[in-house]
């Protein structure tokens, strides 16, 4: 019963921040000074700005109705699927974004999750073990700091230019077609791994020192001394400090999202790995408001529904929520 | 509690070996981006610029030459002169000196930084400190914009903003980056003035009879300028990092160098695949320091004012 009520304000909240993302990612282009249009059509290369095909434009896309028309209109394309067209890549914006998600998921995903495993596990060793801690904590700030795609752009340098040792640019050998035989998935998997590696070395840092200071909180708490005054052996302490210190890492999962996205869109940039980064900086570079559009949108989306899954999760996990929505 | 002076807040911190490491190393580069200059005869932009005998037009000379770290080049200049010039750091894709665009482009990122810091921590305090110290439903409305705010990735949307302006200068930067990067500091200010206004001094205050703004700044301000300290750096080093990659994608200031532009142009002009290390190395390796010593700084900081956290023998 109660954990209707938990998921339904949750529903409730994440659905205003999507309205509000939406509402925000169609006045944004408004608000800016400049017309969209005769830097669209510099870039389509037009020949010049003509008033006529400015005109056209605009009421090709709508932009000569009154301004609540144009909401309910972009809301309603919003409903059907339809994000506009590409100018950059001419084709709807929709099935490009299809084409190019697949690769993020690919990499983004084992990277937050295998760092997160990794970082807390390291962590929660520094906390525990102060010889240790000494050396590896300034290690952990420094992955920590390190922008991700400069640690990209070193990856690339040391291990795909000097040493050879992997290819560094695309998702596979522009040579071969996408199929699922043994030589593409080897070829794609190749392609994959500086990508992934780039990333999930840098998350480490974060996910370690935050679990490392959580340990040592853990372990100087009331119910700690109370365990080891009554006997209790180190590996029962640790056990327990650990289990309460993980919950506040799940919830940072939620918040490191979207610094984590941050990298991830500069990183593919580097490994020209044809992910919504590469779509996002053509988008800019050249425009292409569409497009732009779009990705943000999908970035968005993908944000929100992971912190949604990551607030159920925790609901599970965290037995005091589960009670005082149980009980309650 | 007794309170204690500034002053010794300060000495203590200094005690702190975090501190001391974190404050010296930031202090170095801030110095280093203001006098760098004066050791290499090449312009912000990389290049070498002549004086026109009695005008005021400066006029560049450009080379082609990539050229390694600490090695000597021979100019032809505009007006025939001939001139030995060193490159510390070696020269990039356009014959550019990369030492100099790099105390440039550092200038550029901490200036950025520091306003945009500014801008972010001056939001969030007012946005934070009006919903904990008013609450009812202006602390509800103004909590659900600031959680909707800290899910939206704030990249995306300064990519969206930033994409619309043509021109760039830093300060335009600054302002966007300051603009999505306050939620931060608003929750955790909030979270203090909860914490502070129910206190038996502020309660005092109210007794006596003071005026709110009185009470803000003569009873609750005072006992949160660590904190909000703090949060200023966080805030610096997030601004750090969010105008880099925002450099990085090439939506960067039009109008002059930065850490992230450097990094750019290595990348858009192929210094990885030609080998150019001393182009790349060297702007990532001094953002990722930076933010080190911002790191640093602010654990010696949450020491000294919070002597649970000192491991022992510190």
């Amino acid at each position: 019963m109660g954990f209707k009520k938990y998921l339904a304000r949750k529903t409730g909240v994440y659905l205003i921040t999507f309205l509000f993302a939406v509402t925000l990612n169609w006045l944004l282009p408004r608000l800016m000074p400049g017309n969209p249009i005769e830097g669209m059509m510099a870039q389509a290369g037009t020949g010049g700005v003509n008033e006529a095909l400015i005109e056209f434009y605009e009421k090709l896309y709508g932009l000569d109705q009154p301004l609540w028309k144009q909401f309910v209109n972009f809301w309603s394309s919003l409903f059907h699927g339809d994000l506009g067209y590409s100018i950059l890549y001419r084709a709807p914006v929709t099935d490009i974004i299809r084409h190019a998600l697949p690769y993020d998921i690919v990499v983004l995903l084992p990277a937050i999750a295998l760092s997160w495993l990794v970082g807390n596990w390291l962590g929660a060793i520094a906390g525990k073990n102060k010889r240790y801690d000494r050396y590896t904590m300034p290690i952990f700030y420094f992955l920590a700091s390190m922008p991700y795609f400069w640690f990209a752009m070193l990856l690339v340098y040391f291990v795909g230019v000097e040493l050879g040792w992997l290819p560094y640019q695309g998702a596979y050998d522009p040579s071969t077609v996408p199929s699922f035989s043994a030589g593409f998935v080897l070829d794609f998997l190749k392609h994959w791994i500086l990508p992934f590696l780039s990333l999930f070395v840098v998350m480490i840092g974060s996910w370690a020192i935050g679990m490392r200071n959580m340990i040592i909180y853990e372990l100087e708490a009331d119910y700690v001394r109370y365990l080891e005054a009554l006997g209790g052996s180190e590996k029962l302490l640790t056990k327990h400090a650990y289990r309460n210190a993980i919950l506040p890492q799940v919830t940072g999962l939620a918040l490191q999202l979207g610094l984590m996205v941050a990298g991830a869109i500069a990183t593919e940039i580097v490994f020209n790995y044809p992910g919504i980064g590469v779509l996002i900086m053509n988008a800019a570079l050249s425009q292409d408001y569409f497009l732009l559009q779009g990705a943000f949108l999908m970035v968005v989306i993908s944000v929100l529904l992971a912190n949604f899954l990551i607030d159920i999760i925790y609901a599970f996990i965290d037995p005091r929520v589960r009670a005082s929505y149980t009980e309650g | 509690m007794p309170r204690r002076s500034k002053l010794d807040t300060v000495k203590i911190a200094f005690r702190n070996s975090k501190f001391r490491f974190g404050f010296g190393l930031l202090m170095f580069f801030i110095i280093f981006s203001l006098v760098g200059g004066i050791f290499t005869p090449f312009s912000g932009d990389g290049l070498y610029y002549e004086q026109i005998p009695n005008t005021t037009v400066k006029i560049a000379t450009y080379s082609q030459k990539t050229l390694p770290p600490m090695s000597e080049e021979t100019l032809i200049t505009y007006l025939g002169k001939e001139i030995k010039v060193l490159h510390i750091l070696g020269t990039d894709a356009f014959g550019k000196d990369v030492y100099a665009q790099l105390v440039q482009g550092l200038r550029t990122s901490l200036w950025v930084a520091f306003l945009a810091a500014i801008i972010g921590t001056i939001l969030g305090i007012t946005i934070g400190f009006v919903a904990g110290y008013r609450g009812g439903w202006v602390d509800e409305g103004l909590m659900m914009f600031v959680n909707i705010m800290l899910v939206i990735p704030s990249i995306i949307l300064l990519i969206l903003v930033a994409a619309y302006l043509s021109a760039r200068s830093p300060e335009v930067q600054a302002l966007i980056i300051g603009i999505t990067n306050w939620p931060w500091v608003a929750r955790a200010v909030r979270a203090q003035t909860l914490s502070l206004k129910n206190r038996e001094f502020v309660a005092l205050a109210k007794l006596a009879g003071q005026r709110d703004v009185k009470i803000i700044f003569g009873e609750i301000m005072p006992n949160m300028v660590s904190y909000v300290f703090m949060a200023g750096i966080l805030q610096f080093s997030g601004a750090i990092l969010a105008s880099a990659t925002l450099d990085f994608i090439g939506l960067g200031p039009t109008t002059t160098v930065s850490l992230g532009t450097i990094l750019q142009k290595a990348i858009a002009y192929n210094a990885l695949q030609f080998g150019s290390w001393w182009w790349f190395i060297p702007p990532g390796l001094i953002i990722t320091l930076i933010i080190t010593a911002l790191f640093f700084v602010n654990l010696g900081m949450e020491e000294v004012f919070n002597p649970r956290l000192r491991r022992g023998g510190e």
